[in-house]
């Protein structure tokens, strides 16, 4: 083997800030997404790679539901301020009050959806015309289909049917007015390239990722978070149990794994060995139908 | 560890989804969640055993609407690799889908039915995938359980296909013998097919190597942005931002910018965000710093003295186009190569190109979604190429539309 040739992470990390770059090439209003979570700091993480010593041509920008993690959101704060860039939040919350948006009820009321308005206003209250985002295509059928760069229109739908062909490394970015494009940098990545990168690039997570003791709830087999936003019957069993999160998003529809797992390491070989898939294991709100993520996607979601 | 990025080429009829499931149930890609959703749906269609295919099944906007997305993509790992597949559906729309697919793919593989032989549509994505100048193709002859496992078979359609592969020009051809639905030769090497001499399909996936697939010779760096700090203490700091498409540079090497044609010499490269290293090569995304304070910015092409690309204003293209608006000879279209955006006028369609015989056509009225012509493009600014066959990664060109802003045309430059 020649000694140029890259380690698949290398290749991954090239090729991520290739895109990131492509977006500062080709818009003029770029937004980072930003939550907190796993995903969206090695996002980033690939950004400092791709403009230091240089400021990023983008804010950070947060879709707040009012039911992340603590940890999460501190997390969030701390990143902002140590990278010395911009942060913009706006609340879920805000846009329920002045929107008069009517919330789901039940148990584990999801704020996932709202979201989607809050977001939308975002995008119109600063004018971005690209929104950068963590997903990846090993998540889930629907974003397997969805393209580096994603067209939204200006209800930011996605049409997969009128998805343009993305050839080589060449990407598309022209858009009408109103229009806005959603960027996927780390498109191709899985859910082990990820934690693998992060042990390398030894980048630091949420505490909520690395096993904790926790009250738990157990609802079908998962675990779910006791906090104020979900409604405890007094059927429930509340457990205190040693858990960590596989993904981070909201307490009402993420759920926790048992797990030991204390370092980068012992996480790895937990999902090297597990048999379910990240969404499958932690995400409540994937199981509602066979065709969520698609549905969601269409509406203006990520 | 690295990674290899391929495309299966077949239709539903050839095993093409059975396949790709199989590698990945067979690598242990597949999770019981998943596992579990297939198993529902083999029900609720009242099949028997669980249906390898339903893995690489579509949305349910596909299902509803009979219509198919031209590329899924798919992963699994070995020990040893990275795998991404490109799924491009085999249906009528196929010449577009699989151009997407195998643009970013460096090994194709090609299924023949071992009862049908070299098939009319072997020919077509033969032809296409020579087209694209794959760097590697496997001819996976599938259904050997459904021919007694025959050598006799096997070995007929080698020899068919191998003409095939010589009159194309395709380079590094391998035969494996398969059958998909039940697992021979896939993951292991089976008891079925004891006369084949060969590896598995995934250790032949696995071991090929995909170096091949990048240019270490050509040296050519398109900037994509230019960092400019411009703080107090990094005033002077100018860094031209890109992914090196192909070759190897290094400190002190002296460098051309094209199109302007200055030259200069590189003082330092910077990875990871500002970390100097000696040497960079394809594709490490790096900043070059030159020695002269000359005009570069987006679009512009840093190169090696050594061995320039062409820098012309009028191309010879192959062009797929794939928009369902036809093509109108004289429109004006952007033409984007990596990260050069120029205007550009399609002036003249020698020919269509029969996907299935390779045969010139001369009726060139209308050019519609998934055909192939050969034409010529003149552009507003004088573009920097590399002919497609010699250097893949500067020599794909996309074609948009400036109304609709669609991606309509596919160019491999000649």
């Amino acid at each position: 083997m020649s000694a140029y040739h890259l380690d698949y992470l290398d290749e991954l990390e090239s090729e991520s800030i290739h895109i990131f770059r492509e977006v500062a090439g080709q818009f003029e209003k770029p937004a980072l997404l930003f939550s907190g979570g796993k995903d969206s700091i090695v996002l980033v993480h690939l950004a400092l790679k791709a403009f230091r010593p240089g400021k990023f041509p983008f804010p950070l920008v947060h879709i707040d539901t009012g039911h992340n993690f603590p940890e999460a959101l501190w997390f969030r704060d701390k990143l902002a301020e140590t990278i010395d860039e911009k942060l913009i939040v706006r609340y879920v919350e805000d846009t329920i009050k002045t929107k008069r948006l009517t919330e789901q009820k039940g148990k584990f009321a999801s704020r996932n959806q709202l979201q989607t308005y809050t977001l939308l206003d975002t995008i119109e209250e600063f004018g971005f015309d690209a929104c950068i985002g963590g997903a990846r295509r090993d998540e889930e059928k629907a974003r397997a289909k969805e393209r580096i760069f994603s067209v939204r229109d200006e209800f930011g739908q996605w049409d997969p049917k009128k998805q343009r062909p993305e050839l080589w490394n060449t990407y598309n970015g022209k858009i009408n007015k109103g229009e806005n494009v959603r960027v996927f940098p780390i498109s191709n990545w899985t859910e082990l390239d990820v934690w693998n990168y992060i042990r390398r690039e030894n980048i630091s997570l949420p505490s909520i990722y690395f096993a904790h003791e926790r009250e738990v709830l157990e609802f079908e087999g998962q675990y779910v978070a006791v906090s104020q936003h979900i409604r405890i019957d007094e059927t429930d069993v509340i457990l205190n149990k040693k858990v960590r999160y596989r993904t981070v998003g909201d307490m009402t529809c993420t759920a926790a794994v048992a797990s030991s797992a204390e370092t980068l390491e012992d996480i790895i070989k937990e999902i090297v060995a597990t048999k379910t898939s990240e969404r499958g294991e932690t995400r409540i709100d994937d199981k509602v139908s066979e065709a969520a993520m698609e549905d969601r996607k269409k509406n203006g979601y990520f | 560890m690295d990674i290899l990025r391929f495309i299966t080429a077949g239709s539903v009829d050839d095993g093409k989804s059975t396949l790709i499931g199989r590698l990945l149930y067979d690598s242990k890609s597949i999770m019981i969640d998943q596992l579990e959703a297939i198993e529902k749906q083999t029900k609720n269609r009242e099949e028997g055993e669980i249906d390898l295919a339903l893995l690489t099944d579509g949305l349910r906007a596909e299902r509803e609407q009979g219509i198919t997305i031209d590329v899924a993509y798919k992963y699994f790992a070995t020990p040893k690799r990275k795998f991404i597949i490109a799924d491009a559906p085999g249906h009528i729309q196929y010449t577009r889908n699989m151009v997407t697919g195998a643009s970013n793919s460096d090994l194709i593989i090609i299924l023949v039915d071992a009862r049908n032989g070299v098939a009319e549509q072997t020919r077509r994505h033969s032809i296409i995938a020579s087209l694209l100048n794959m760097p590697q193709v496997i001819v996976a002859i599938n259904k050997m359980d459904l021919v007694d496992y025959s050598q006799d078979v096997f070995n007929n359609i080698v020899i068919e296909y191998a003409e095939l592969a010589k009159a194309l020009g395709l380079q590094d051809v391998k035969y494996i013998p398969i059958s998909a639905l039940k697992g021979d030769n896939i993951v292991e090497k089976s008891a079925a097919l004891p006369w084949y001499e060969g590896d598995s399909l995934l250790h032949l996936l696995e071991t090929t190597q995909v170096e091949k697939a990048i240019n270490l010779d050509k040296a050519r760096f398109p900037v994509q942005y230019v960092i400019r700090p411009q703080t107090e203490e990094l005033h002077d700091y100018r860094g031209y931002a890109g992914k090196i498409i192909s070759g190897i540079y290094k400190t002190g090497d002296e460098v051309t910018i094209l199109p302007s044609g200055l030259t200069s010499t590189i003082t330092a490269i910077e990875t990871n965000g500002g970390e100097k290293v000696e040497e960079a090569f394809a594709p490490q995304a790096v900043v070059l710093h030159l020695q002269d304070d000359v005009d570069i910015s987006r679009g512009d092409v840093i190169v090696l003295n050594k061995d320039v690309p062409k820098t012309e204003n009028e191309l010879e293209v192959l062009l797929c186009w794939m928009d369902n608006k036809p093509l109108t000879p004289g429109n004006k279209y952007l033409l984007q190569i990596n990260s050069t955006r120029v205007r550009s006028v399609v002036r003249e369609v020698e020919y269509r190109l029969d996907v299935n015989t390779l045969e010139k056509q001369y009726d060139t009225d209308t050019i519609r979604l998934n055909d192939i012509v050969k034409a010529t493009i003149k552009t507003a600014q004088p573009v920097v190429f590399d002919s497609y066959n010699d250097l893949r990664a500067n020599g794909g060109a996309i074609l948009i539309d400036e109304t609709s802003n669609v991606t309509v045309g596919a160019c491999m430059i000649q």
